[in-house]
């Protein structure tokens, strides 16, 4: 990408400056400026309908009725809240599918291995459980090695010991790539867990932004942690210390 | 609250008279020895007819009444023919070649109509449901055409092919090719906007995204489309064989009525069914191979 003389050469996963996006006149996002460095992983929080993810769609390229500066890398993959997998196409044609090329099943074996898949390969979508098909959308991302990852509240339909189970896996697979991450989210504890630096957004921007400098892998009964959750947590809203009592 | 759950019989507890008005638990009638029912396992009961045996009953019956009404004379052969004896035309029928030659030609008439009818019908709803343009020009004329009873162009379309194999292919086709329109549409525009998008996410081309996710996803509707297609096909074909045909399964029945032969006429009509029932095991064959990503067919 950097030898692309015709694109900005920057040392960002993505850059956004004064990005609008407004329905029917309504903007959800205003005048928005957010940078990710490579690498980075970024967890965006917000209450619901704070648009944040309109701004996923836009970085994903599925929204393109925007105002302003958006710059992304061309390699990147969205994994949805859904896992979206396209129920007539066994699990290993869907990690495939879009692939340049004649990929060969062994290219998706790879993929489904690294995230703990491997024995569903040859699965109908409609038969894996909801952690299952969650991993198989994750894997079909991955297997795109994307420069940039658009997580749309991957974890939000799982139950809770799958989710434990997600988010561990995410973060392993974030380390070992070492690409950048934008999860969108409502779990401020996920985010905490995850992250990097925590965005809250509020009014169509970036209205909070929070570095998270614990050491890996973290615990939530670290009082550090739950300072921080609460801080994010004050932010969005909420109480905390009726939470306590 | 805990204290509500003390058997009744200890005494009194020695608490403050705040906590005695909220506890419902004291006044409740103790446990006693209760009136304990068995559940009586569902197969334990006797012995019970088989399923098949009681559903194949009724049909039995029937044709035995029928047979008595035959053969008592209360039924007579002009009005209709006693079993035994339609048992007897179909063997003859079958025998001296005629009713399967007049098979082979209503199945070809079928199979032609129906051929041409899915592949007008199909591209007609791919021209309509994959692009707005071809919607806006496709869609209405073929919605006021389906409004036309198709039975009521044979006269026209007599004058416009003449009485040869055109007319009646062109009745059959015209037949098929709104069910199927109908339902491939239907099927096209049904497709899940969220496997689009993801589709889109995925980097898929136009083409793509037709071949991978809106054809497939429009396919359970398009075959349901065909199964319409298939009773209207055999409903078309009765018409256009009892008008002018020298053979097939319709001309077979125009004889047999000049002849007062009620015989040959229900002969003909156990055929129509049959070949009826055929025609949907095909297409239920077809559902199980190309559906079977679907849950109901898992390919057991």
């Amino acid at each position: 990408m950097a030898t692309d003389v015709h694109r900005p050469v920057t040392a960002h996963a993505v850059r956004v400056e004064g990005l609008t996006r407004a329905f029917d006149g309504r903007a959800v996002i205003d005048d928005l400026r957010l940078d990710i460095a490579p690498g980075e992983f970024v967890a965006l929080l917000g209450r619901s309908g704070c648009g944040k993810s309109t701004l996923l769609r836009i970085l994903a390229g599925l929204d393109r009725d925007i105002q302003g500066t958006a710059l992304v890398p061309r390699r990147r993959a969205v994994a949805f809240q859904a896992p979206r997998l396209m129920p007539w196409k066994k699990v290993w044609r869907n990690v495939l599918l879009g692939l340049p090329g004649r990929p060969e099943r062994a290219v998706a074996e790879r993929v489904l291995d690294e995230v703990g898949l491997g024995h569903r390969i040859g699965a109908w979508p409609k038969t894996l459980s909801g952690g299952e098909a969650q991993r198989a959308s994750l894997a079909r991302a991955l297997v795109r090695e994307p420069d940039l990852l658009l997580l749309d509240e991957p974890f939000g339909a799982l139950d809770a010991l799958t989710r434990i189970k997600a988010q561990r896996l995410v973060g392993e697979v974030w380390q070992r790539r070492g690409c950048a991450v934008l999860l969108v989210t409502h779990d401020v504890e996920e985010a905490v867990l995850l992250a990097d630096r925590v965005l809250v957004m509020d009014g169509g921007r970036i209205a909070h932004e929070q570095r998270i400098d614990l050491d890996r892998p973290r615990g939530i009964t670290d009082p550090r942690f739950a300072a921080l959750r609460a801080g994010l947590l004050e932010r969005l809203g909420v109480d905390t210390a009726a939470e306590a009592s | 609250m805990s204290i509500s759950h003390a058997p009744p019989s200890s005494p009194e507890p020695d608490i403050s008279a705040m906590s005695k008005s909220e506890r419902p638990g004291a006044e409740r009638p103790g446990p006693g020895p209760l009136d304990l029912q068995p559940v009586v396992p569902a197969f334990s009961r006797g012995f019970r007819v088989p399923r098949w045996v009681r559903r194949t009953t009724g049909p039995i019956v029937l044709l035995a009444m029928w047979q008595v009404l035959s053969a008592t004379g209360v039924l007579t052969s002009d009005v209709l023919a006693s079993p035994g004896r339609i048992a007897q035309v179909g063997w003859d029928l079958v025998s001296d070649g005629s009713l399967p030659t007049a098979m082979g030609t209503s199945l070809r008439r079928v199979a032609s109509g129906l051929l041409l009818g899915t592949v007008i019908g199909t591209g007609l709803a791919l021209v309509s449901g994959l692009f707005r343009i071809g919607e806006d020009l496709v869609d209405a004329p073929v919605q006021m055409l389906r409004t036309v009873p198709f039975v009521g162009l044979i006269p026209l379309f007599i004058i416009w092919f003449g009485i040869g194999e055109a007319p009646k292919t062109a009745i059959i086709t015209l037949g098929v090719t709104f069910p199927i329109y109908l339902n491939v549409y239907a099927g096209i525009r049904g497709v899940d906007s969220q496997l689009v998008e993801a589709g889109e996410s995925l980097g898929l081309s136009r083409w793509g995204l037709t071949r991978h996710v809106v054809l497939p996803g429009a396919l359970p509707g398009a075959l349901t489309g065909l199964r319409y297609a298939l009773g209207i096909a055999w409903l078309a074909l009765v018409f256009a064989e009892q008008v002018n045909a020298d053979a097939g399964i319709g001309f077979l029945m125009v004889q047999a009525r000049d002849f007062l032969r009620t015989d040959v006429i229900v002969v003909c009509l156990i055929v129509y069914a049959f070949l009826g029932l055929l025609a949907d095991f095909v297409v239920r064959s077809l559902e199980r191979l190309l559906l079977q990503w679907r849950p109901t067919f898992t390919g057991r």
